[in-house]
């Protein structure tokens, strides 16, 4: 059963070709995805209410406890260090990254390209050992305390190394590239005639930018935020090596609860309020683009009769 | 205007190019440039701790690619061709957004759970779910460019639906393809979170040997072995830049 | 109104351009454009993609800058003034209308950038909404609108700053024919209730010969010919202006005095100012040329064709006729429907008084006339 359509490149085929064909297609990946994706995030919300056994393993009675334990302050302490540190992260990425890609979109066609590769090229090297690099930077006998003790700036080392701020400059270092990306993609997409319009209109340069570009920018902005925010939130490595066990984040709280203290259930409620607060700040996000692109939601019924005049005029 | 542009490159840079210098340190010093010399590299060679984990990452990260380009190019095509609306298109890349620490307790809890020994098996099995929904993300956007009126021409002119996949479909996703692999590759050959919660004490991965080595006593061979990773992922980026034009999708 | 007078420098142009030249690395797109536009004119600049016409444009409006010649506005330099400056406001062909504003924020857009305060903006937005007929939309977003609805939006956020010239990039290029044909009308109404001097570029001619009050057509960066469109019709100046305007039956030939010789068709006696010997063709419209079928006696020199095709178009018909030793066939218009037929042998006849001479800068090599009949079509 298939019916044809004529199609324009780009197009998708509007023929449904159900039944046995789909299966081979489908079937192996969607197994893996369920086994090994859904089945365990579903096993981390089960664990979550139950019980830590005796030697570490994991007691089937449903309890409440693990969220009680929770609401302890050292617990709260964590969990908003955490934010503020990842928050902290998200808004210097925002403002390093913002001035970047907007200099990525001004450059002429041909060394875009080359930029954007350049920005990506420390995103793909080894993750420890950029993080490592920064040791050899931050330490006291380290290569910024070298320079800066050469030009005379200070007389001794400051101390840089496991301080809250070395976490939060490694996690921006880490990080940084994905504020960078989806910033330039929406910079780059952007109507060019616009900006001329917004000119011929009577806006000086600024103008333009504050009224046009930035606007139009935000929802690449806002993404670029969430993919900053959620990995930093979760990471804990960076706090380890470059926190010296003195920051613990949330991410270093679950590591340890499994692989250290062997509570699991406890560990999984941990990682289950991440990711509400990771889910809430993705739906935020998305919310917050659809409003400034489409503008506010009319109630239905007005929306309804506004669809009927559109497709008369 | 470009002024920011350089800073953000400097920052970007500089610790990269810390490890590179001091990769050529004639002293076991850190922090101290005593001259040039080749000396750490041939030692990298000689750290067995780095090549057992450079051993187990070449296995792990050549059997997810393979494995990972395959799912992942048969789960776009299915995707593409076969389902409407994005529910099964955001299940399948989904992946790729949560955050790593959760996939790794979720598969440790597994693997516990259904008594499977931990090891590079299972290292393999994360590893490819992970790296699949990038392969199945790349193959749909090259996807949604093709001309399905290619297709439509070759069963018009009575190539099956077999035939029509092998030598006009397939052909045109290479590119996406070849691209998916190799950051399928270079995804695995870095992944440090989920290999750390999946694999035995006894087959660490070379992320985790690295770890270990930056943890407890940090030797000058690290600064050859970034170097060379480093340069190893220039390659890759660049053979998958040039194969797929990804800037220009995005 | 004859050619002269209608190119003929105006005593106190609105917008004088004059000896523009503009290259883009090596190529030229402006080679010496001197016209002159007066005030309350609707005008078009018409010409084939490439020929520099939306270069020009974009010079007047700022986003280019000529590397020699003068554009003044109102007798002062306009060139020296940067784009946002300029009391020109331009309708883009893409309507370029911002998507995260509502239809009347898009229209106040101008008026806030130049600093009016709050109430004179929305008396005065409310009003250009008025006469575009889009008050009831004034709060939507574009992309809520119809491409005709966004259009007049354009329109809107263009007219209400009242700006001594208007430029529109081939405003009508989007629509389909019905909505263009509709447009063409509102436009021309909606340029005399303004009040304002109205450029149009496009590369149809038809859309240009309909609106404007003059044409400027362009080619390779120069200005061919500046007319009204009447003049462009009838009195075509150059073999590429008599090529793109209308519909053409092209003889190529040589000039004689008084006349001009076609090879295989004889003399035709045409006024023209060429020099003797000059190679030149000789221009005839299809509905100066008389089609008798064969046995009537025609007058002047008949030419004995076949017929190849025609083609019903309603009000006329166009007859495709072969002539020996003519290598296009010739085109005969015809009013209402016609009985001829294919194969069938006519006469035709050139009302000369219509007919036009221009010189022929690319001329052909010579064919020898072939003595019969060259099939066109199998």
């Amino acid at each position: 059963m298939t019916s044809t359509t004529p199609t324009s490149p780009g197009a998708v085929p509007r023929r449904t070709r159900r039944g046995w064909a789909a299966l081979p297609f489908l079937t192996p990946g969607t197994l893996m995805l369920v086994l090994f994706v859904l089945v365990p995030l579903l096993l981390i919300l089960g664990y979550s209410f139950f019980k830590r056994g005796r030697f570490g393993g994991v007691v089937f009675t449903f309890s409440f406890d693990n969220f009680v334990r929770l609401a302890d302050p050292l617990y709260l302490n964590v969990i908003a260090t955490s934010v503020g540190i990842a928050a902290v992260v998200t808004v210097l990425a925002l403002l390093i990254g913002y001035p970047t890609a907007l200099a990525i979109v001004r450059l002429p066609a041909k060394w875009r390209t080359i930029a954007l590769v350049a920005v990506l090229l420390p995103f793909w090297t080894n993750f420890l050992i950029r993080t490592y690099a920064w040791i050899l930077l931050l330490n006291n006998a380290g290569w910024i305390n070298q320079g800066l003790e050469a030009i005379g700036l200070i007389d001794h080392p400051i101390k840089m190394l496991y301080t809250q701020q070395a976490v939060v400059v490694g996690l921006l270092y880490m990080y940084l590239p994905l504020m960078i990306l989806p910033l330039y993609s929406s910079l780059a997409s952007q109507d060019a005639q616009l900006t001329e319009a917004a000119t011929n209109l009577g806006s000086g340069p600024w103008r333009v930018f504050r009224t046009v570009t930035l606007p139009l920018s935000i929802p690449g902005a806002l993404t670029g935020c969430v993919f900053v925010f959620v990995p930093a939130m979760s990471n804990f490595v960076i706090p380890e090596l470059l926190g010296g066990g003195k920051t613990v984040l949330v991410g270093n709280l679950v590591r340890d609860q499994f692989l250290k203290a062997r509570d699991w259930p406890f560990g999984a409620a941990l990682a289950l309020v991440l990711t509400i607060l990771l889910v809430a700040l993705l739906v935020a996000q998305q919310r917050a683009s659809r409003r400034l692109t489409e503008g506010p939601r009319a109630p239905r019924a007005q929306r309804n009769r506004a669809q009927k005049v559109v497709s008369r005029a | 205007m470009n002024v920011p542009l350089w800073l953000t490159y400097a920052f970007l840079y500089l610790p990269i190019l810390v490890v590179v210098i001091m990769s050529f340190n004639a002293s076991k010093n850190l922090f101290i440039w005593k001259g040039f010399s080749l000396q750490w590299y041939p030692a990298v060679f000689a750290d067995d701790a780095v090549m057992v984990g450079l051993r187990n990452t070449l296995i792990v990260a050549t059997s997810v690619t393979v494995l990972a380009t395959i799912l992942g190019t048969l789960m776009a095509v299915g995707i593409h061709r076969y389902t409407r609306g994005g529910l099964v298109r955001a299940f399948a890349i989904a992946p790729a957004l949560l955050p790593d620490l959760l996939l790794a307790i979720g598969l440790l809890s597994l693997f516990s759970l259904l008594s499977v020994t931990l090891g590079l098996h299972t290292v393999i099995i994360a590893h490819t779910t992970f790296a699949m929904a990038f392969v199945t993300a790349i193959v749909l956007a090259r996807l949604a460019n093709l001309d399905p009126s290619l297709e439509e021409a070759s069963r018009d002119l009575g190539a099956g639906a077999v035939r029509t996949f092998m030598r006009v479909t397939l052909p045109q996703l290479a590119p996406g393809m070849v691209a998916g692999a190799l950051l399928s590759f270079t995804l695995s050959l870095d992944e440090f979170v989920i290999a750390f919660f999946t694999t035995a004490p006894t087959t660490p991965t070379l992320p985790i040997a690295i770890y270990s080595m930056v943890r407890f006593g940090v030797t000058p061979e690290i600064n050859a072995l970034a170097t060379m990773l480093l340069f190893v992922s220039i390659f890759a980026v660049i053979g998958a830049q040039r194969l797929t034009k990804v800037t220009d999708a995005l | 109104m004859t050619t002269e007078t209608a190119s003929a420098p105006l005593a106190a142009p609105l917008l004088d351009i004059r000896g523009v030249r503009h290259s883009y690395g090596d190529v030229v797109a402006l080679n010496d454009v001197n016209l002159s536009i007066a005030d309350n004119e609707f005008f078009a600049l018409l010409g084939p993609s490439g020929c520099g016409k939306t270069t020009l444009l974009r010079s007047i409006a700022g986003f280019e800058t000529p590397s020699e010649g003068d554009i003044l506005l109102d007798g002062t330099d306009l060139i020296a003034q940067p784009a946002h400056r300029r009391p020109v406001n331009m309708m883009f062909q893409s309507y370029a209308l911002f998507p995260h504003m509502s239809v009347e924020k898009n229209v106040a857009y101008g008026l806030e950038a130049e600093g009016v305060d709050r109430a004179e903006i929305r008396r005065r937005v409310g009003e250009t909404l008025e006469v575009v007929g889009l008050l009831e939309f004034a709060k939507r977003r574009p992309a809520k609108l119809s491409g005709g609805q966004r259009q007049r939006v354009a329109l809107a956020r263009a007219i209400i700053k009242r700006p001594r010239l208007l430029l529109l990039d081939e405003p009508l290029s989007a629509l389909d024919r019905k909505v263009r044909a509709e447009m063409q009308q509102e436009l021309k109404r909606m340029q005399h209730e303004v009040g304002m001097t109205f450029v149009v570029v496009t590369h149809d001619q038809e859309e240009a010969m309909s609106m404007a009050d003059r044409v400027a057509v362009l080619n390779r960066g120069a200005v061919e010919q500046l007319d009204t469109p009447v003049g462009l019709y009838s009195r075509p100046s150059s073999r590429f202006v008599a090529n793109f305007i209308g519909s053409a039956n092209l003889f190529d030939g040589v000039a004689v005095d008084g006349a001009v010789e076609i090879p295989g068709l004889g003399f035709f006696p045409v006024d023209h100012a060429l020099a003797v010997r000059s190679d030149a063709t000789l221009v005839v419209r299809p509905e100066d040329v008389r089609m008798t079928p064969v046995g009537d006696a025609g007058t002047g020199p008949g030419i004995v064709g076949t017929v190849v095709d025609t083609f019903f178009l309603g009000g006329s018909s166009t007859v495709s006729v072969a002539v020996p030793g003519i290598a296009r066939p010739v085109s005969c218009t015809v009013h209402a429907a016609t009985g001829a037929r294919r194969g069938e042998r006519v006469a035709l006849s050139f009302d000369l008084p219509r007919a036009v001479v221009v010189a022929n800068p690319t001329p052909e090599p010579a064919a020898t006339p072939a003595s019969s009949p060259s099939p066109v079509l199998v």
